[in-house]
């Protein structure tokens, strides 16, 4: 894939393919979180992404351990799984929510670093702890296409009633929906997405990322459509002001962009205080 | 039996619905009766007081009238020519909603995700603002269309429960204490709705309340229930008998306390 075209834009670090590749990755990530981030901040369905994130580890360490050369494959399978043994104990267990979560994702952290670090090899798996934009490959930016394409796919099917069923799952009952059909697929695309960007952005940030523009939008917007623009915008914004301002400044690109998001955030809390 | 007999029906009603009919219905929940041995029939342009003390079972019967629990016995709806529907529309409206009030809804964005599969998120067509529109008309609510969900007072929000509740058009309204947390005027305006409501479409109207003031300005019937149906009938004749307003007492005094 040739992306010598973006050199044409003002940004001189665009010159290194490494850097175009890095910002059409996060062209594409922005808008993945931005769009899911407006449902996983509704505090019926938030406790989901914190946990898949953390349970990524366990997904590589099971690929390695199957030997899998890349472990993406085993990732997004019990990623999927594992969203779907967790719904199904909050569905019907007696435990609090975050008691069950907190047990799945410590579990899934420890798993993980037991399996990885077997033989002290562990430090070579940093990258899916802190993520690393700058390595993304062409065919990376073809599988988060694709990606963006499926979410805005389902987004456009199932939003409706996944915004119902955000407002009150009961509501949404009554409604005719079937709740828990939406709520698994919801809790899928959110285990799809976190596997597909993890090695990108990290399991330690992946979170921050999908709920921090969103609940920036949140703060000033009034309506549902407001609501997306807004969290599309901010995602963008500390997406690419993240990006170069990690290289100009030498640091990791995911940290930088969760920061950028982080004073955006805090810049429409001001406003909604004021209001 | 007499099922098979089609019945002699004069029914002038505007309603599809003509007939709900609850036979010997029992709800046990480990191993704990409910609900035993209920049998009703209702009909269209009714407004039903489902009355009782707590824990009686009055919000167990509209969940297994709604299908939502598993009950034993027969729950049966039937139209003006004695033709059963499968799938009847229920409208049921909860006591209490419970939400995110930061949420950024508007009631425009609640209303067109249910009645259209146009995501709301890319803004509402003029065709279902107009179809809203009417619809927040119908409960006096039409200049809440933009406000958001979270800005709305306990009597608005009702309201526009209300009119979700009527899209698309229900066979059976359901009110679960819908108006516990209003003041007097709130439910006295919100009733007025109902029966409102009740006149124009011959809506059979079911309402779980505790309000006495409430039920005897605006219900037709009564059904006393406690795990049985302990009384059963028109308003009048129930309110006059001794052994009822015995039973009632207590709640009456409960919902001064409200």
């Amino acid at each position: 894939m040739d992306t010598s075209w973006l050199s044409v834009l003002p940004l001189p670090f665009l010159q290194y393919e490494f850097m175009r590749n890095a910002f059409l990755g996060i062209l594409l990530i922005a808008p993945l979180f931005g769009l899911s981030g407006t449902l996983v901040v509704s505090n019926r369905l938030s406790f989901y992404s914190d946990a898949l994130g953390h349970s990524a580890l366990a997904g590589i360490a099971i690929g390695t351990l199957i030997g899998l050369q890349d472990p993406l494959a085993a990732l997004i399978i019990f990623s999927i799984l594992f969203g779907l043994a967790i719904t199904m104990v909050k569905n019907r267990g007696r435990a609090s929510t975050d008691t069950i979560l907190g047990i799945f994702s410590a579990s899934a952290v420890a798993l993980g670093i037991a399996l990885l670090s077997r033989s002290g090899g562990f430090a070579k798996y940093n990258r899916y702890l802190v993520g690393d934009l700058l390595s993304i490959q062409p065919g990376d930016l073809i599988v988060l296409g694709v990606a963006l394409l499926g979410l805005v796919v389902f987004w456009s099917l199932a939003y409706n009633s996944l915004m119902i069923f955000s407002i009150n799952p009961a509501l949404a009952r009554s409604k005719g929906i079937r709740v828990r059909l939406v709520e698994n697929a919801f809790m899928a695309i959110i285990a799809i997405l976190v596997a597909l960007s993890i090695q990108w952005v990290g399991t330690l940030l992946i979170n921050a990322l999908l709920i921090l523009p969103a609940s920036a939008a949140r703060n000033i917007a009034r309506d549902v459509r407001q609501f997306h623009i807004l969290s599309l915008l901010f995602a963008w914004i500390s997406g690419i002001s993240g990006l170069i301002l990690s290289y100009y400044l030498d640091m990791a690109s995911g940290a930088t962009i969760v920061l950028c998001s982080a004073v955006l955030f805090a810049l429409t809390y001001a406003f909604t205080e004021k209001r | 039996m007499s099922e098979s007999i089609p019945e002699p029906i004069a029914c002038a009603c505007k309603h599809p619905l003509h007939q709900l009919k609850v036979e010997h219905l029992s709800v046990v929940r480990d191993g704990q009766t409910i609900l035993h041995d209920i049998s009703l029939t209702l009909h269209c342009g009714e407004i039903v007081a489902l009355v009782g003390p707590n824990g009686g079972g009055k919000s167990t019967l509209l969940k297994a009238i709604v299908g939502e629990l598993p009950a034993t016995g027969g729950v049966i709806f039937k139209d003006n020519h004695g033709k059963v529907f499968i799938q009847p529309k229920v409208g049921y409206l909860m006591q209490h909603l419970e939400y995110d009030r930061q949420s950024p809804l508007s009631v425009a964005d609640l209303l067109c995700a249910n009645r259209s599969r146009w995501p709301v998120f890319l803004g509402h067509s003029p065709k279902n603002l107009k179809a809203v529109l009417e619809l927040l008309r119908q409960v006096k609510a039409e200049h809440l269309i933009d406000k958001p969900l979270g800005g709305l007072s306990g009597g608005e929000l009702q309201r526009v429960l209300l009119a979700l509740a009527l899209d698309p058009l229900p066979d059976i309204l359901l009110l679960d204490e819908p108006v516990s947390a209003l003041d007097k005027d709130g439910k006295q305006l919100f009733y007025e709705l109902v029966r409102d409501l009740r006149d124009r479409y011959d809506l059979l109207t079911l309402i779980v309340s505790h309000d006495l003031d409430i039920i005897s300005q605006f219900a037709d019937s009564v059904v006393y229930l406690n795990r049985t149906i302990q009384a059963a009938g028109p308003m009048q004749e129930i309110l006059a008998s001794g052994q009822f307003l015995d039973a009632f007492e207590p709640l009456r005094v409960e919902g001064r306390r409200i």
